[in-house]
């Protein structure tokens, strides 16, 4: 037990705590606020004006021109397939699609699906030893059927971030015609998000990383493109996505959303000294580390350090004896048992391609914490490193 | 996260018989970097083919460090011919069960020690 006898938690890139805000802000939406926000009463149509509220509130927070330009969703993998089948089911024609090999798998396995059963041609960007995208072969990649880009703003494992504007331009110079898509899920609240430059077509927030409770996301269409619904059903959304509204959830976000952008501030100047404070002292005071994408702009919150020869399973479950949360790229942490895919994408080196832990901070973290974790955690690897038959 | 039992947590946590044994007659390694799990075991048999001294080193996730860890502890004092009756599923049941994606941990226990008796008649030649 740590001695703040409290949760330690580095792991915000993976979901955060709702804040007390927020959650006052959606509470009357759970109880007396119960109305369908479609019925024609007013006890309802309060209840559709404040949804209405969070709308713009998103929309102000993403610098979007219009509030109809967000769709409430459930999530930002709803968000990611609704923005590229919608494209593809509006341009049939066109057959080959261009991601990255870093993408969430929000992403990635949809367009993996989409090549084995649908008939699409699929170009996975690489990137650098640093993470970063290559650009000169997104530049060629991309063909007169090309119907959509999609690219993330930042990598949810490294916090890397993509030079999305300068991509969206390269996209539209090559070919106005092709569609960009960007998941801001790890960008938004960490940097600034502006879409009024219209540079980027579709977009995808989700709420719980950014304070607001899980269940809750959105999808920006810029106006004029058509968004074709995944769920057909009723007229909520304007027809884009049916089913009665999460309100509580939406208003939630709406609420965060603004908190995020008053926040943002303490993100890029507290956040980030205490996300250098534990890097370099863990650089400094453990051999045998290796800092993934450190050579490249990342968000202020996010440090993925790797541990040569140690298995970063072994490292996530002795910090968890001590309450502490992070999270790992390692293959034994993974379901299919297969080691991260933006780290092998880098070309990390077996050796450190295991070991891999992910610090995440956020804005209720403090130095204390950070303070105790760079007491402990050359302990750990002192202790984890005896038991490795290649380090001595 | 896994549902580890309290075997297995109390063997990663403080696993038994770690280290190498500097005069082992029979040392057996398998695994690889690329995959994420090596294991390595060594141990000691005296001339009466009985286990004195077994030790480990395991690069691997906690499952991989407590099959090791356990594997070593059911081989000391053991025969030969005992220690070949060892399979994956003993130290499953030693351990109080694995989660299914784990269950490799316990196959490569099995498998380590299977090299490392093959290379003790190897010695013995």
């Amino acid at each position: 037990m740590n001695p703040y006898e409290k949760i330690i938690y580095f792991d915000n890139n993976a979901t955060t705590k709702t804040d007390d805000e927020v959650i006052s802000v959606m509470l009357p939406f759970l109880g007396e606020m119960y109305g369908n926000p479609s019925s024609m009463h007013t006890f309802g149509g309060q209840v559709a004006k404040d949804i209405r509220k969070a709308r713009e509130q998103i929309a102000t927070a993403l610098g979007a021109v219009l509030p109809s330009e967000i769709v409430f969703t459930s999530c930002a993998s709803e968000s990611s397939n609704m923005a590229v089948r919608s494209i593809l089911e509006s341009n049939p024609e066109k057959k080959h699609l261009i991601t990255t090999q870093v993408e969430h798998p929000c992403v990635l396995n949809l367009f993996k699906w989409l090549e084995r059963h649908k008939n699409y041609k699929v170009t996975y960007i690489g990137v650098d030893s640093e993470g970063q995208l290559n650009l000169d072969e997104l530049k060629v990649s991309i063909k007169e059927d090309t119907i959509l880009v999609a690219c993330m703003w930042a990598n949810n494992e490294t916090g890397v971030i993509f030079p999305i504007k300068e991509i969206g331009k390269i996209i539209k110079e090559k070919n106005p015609n092709t569609y960009f898509f960007v998941d801001a899920v790890q960008a938004f609240g960490k940097i600034p998000v502006d879409l009024s430059d219209g540079i980027i077509d579709l977009l995808s927030i989700s709420g719980h990383k950014f304070h607001a409770p899980k269940g809750i996301g959105a999808l920006y269409i810029r106006n004029k493109i058509k968004l074709r619904p995944l769920l057909i059903g009723g007229h909520q959304e304007k027809s884009r996505r049916a089913g009665t509204e999460n309100v509580a959830g939406i208003v939630a976000m709406g609420h965060a959303a603004e908190l995020a952008v008053k926040y943002l501030e303490d993100e890029n100047t507290r956040v980030r000294a205490l996300r250098d404070k534990l890097e370099q002292g863990i650089i400094s005071k453990i051999p045998y580390t290796k800092i993934n994408g450190i050579g490249t702009e990342r968000v202020p919150n996010t440090t993925n350090i790797s541990f040569e020869y140690i298995e970063g399973e072994l490292i996530l479950l002795h910090l968890s004896d001590l309450n502490i949360c992070a999270s790992s790229g390692s293959a034994c942490t993974s379901d299919t048992l297969k080691p991260s895919h933006v780290l092998d994408a880098m070309g990390v080196p077996f050796s450190f391609l295991h070991g891999s832990i992910r610090f995440s901070l956020g804005r209720y973290n403090n130095e204390k914490e950070v303070d105790y974790v760079l007491e402990i955690m050359p302990q750990i690897i002192e202790k984890l490193a005896r038991i490795s038959p290649f380090r001595k | 996260m896994w549902d580890y039992t309290d075997i297995v947590k109390e063997h990663y946590r403080n696993p038994k018989n770690v280290g190498e044994i500097l005069d082992a007659n029979a040392i057996g390694e398998i695994g690889s970097v690329v995959c994420g799990d090596v294991l390595k075991l060594y141990l000691k048999i005296d001339e009466n083919e009985i286990i004195t001294d077994a030790k480990f080193q395991t690069f691997g996730c906690g499952s991989a460090i407590a099959s090791s860890s356990v594997l070593t502890e059911m081989l000391i004092g053991k025969s030969i011919e005992d220690a070949k009756k060892i399979t994956n599923k003993t130290i499953i049941d030693y351990l109080g069960g694995l989660p299914k994606e784990k269950i490799h941990c316990s196959v490569m226990c099995k498998e380590v020690l299977d090299e490392c008796l093959k290379n003790y008649y190897e010695k013995k030649k």
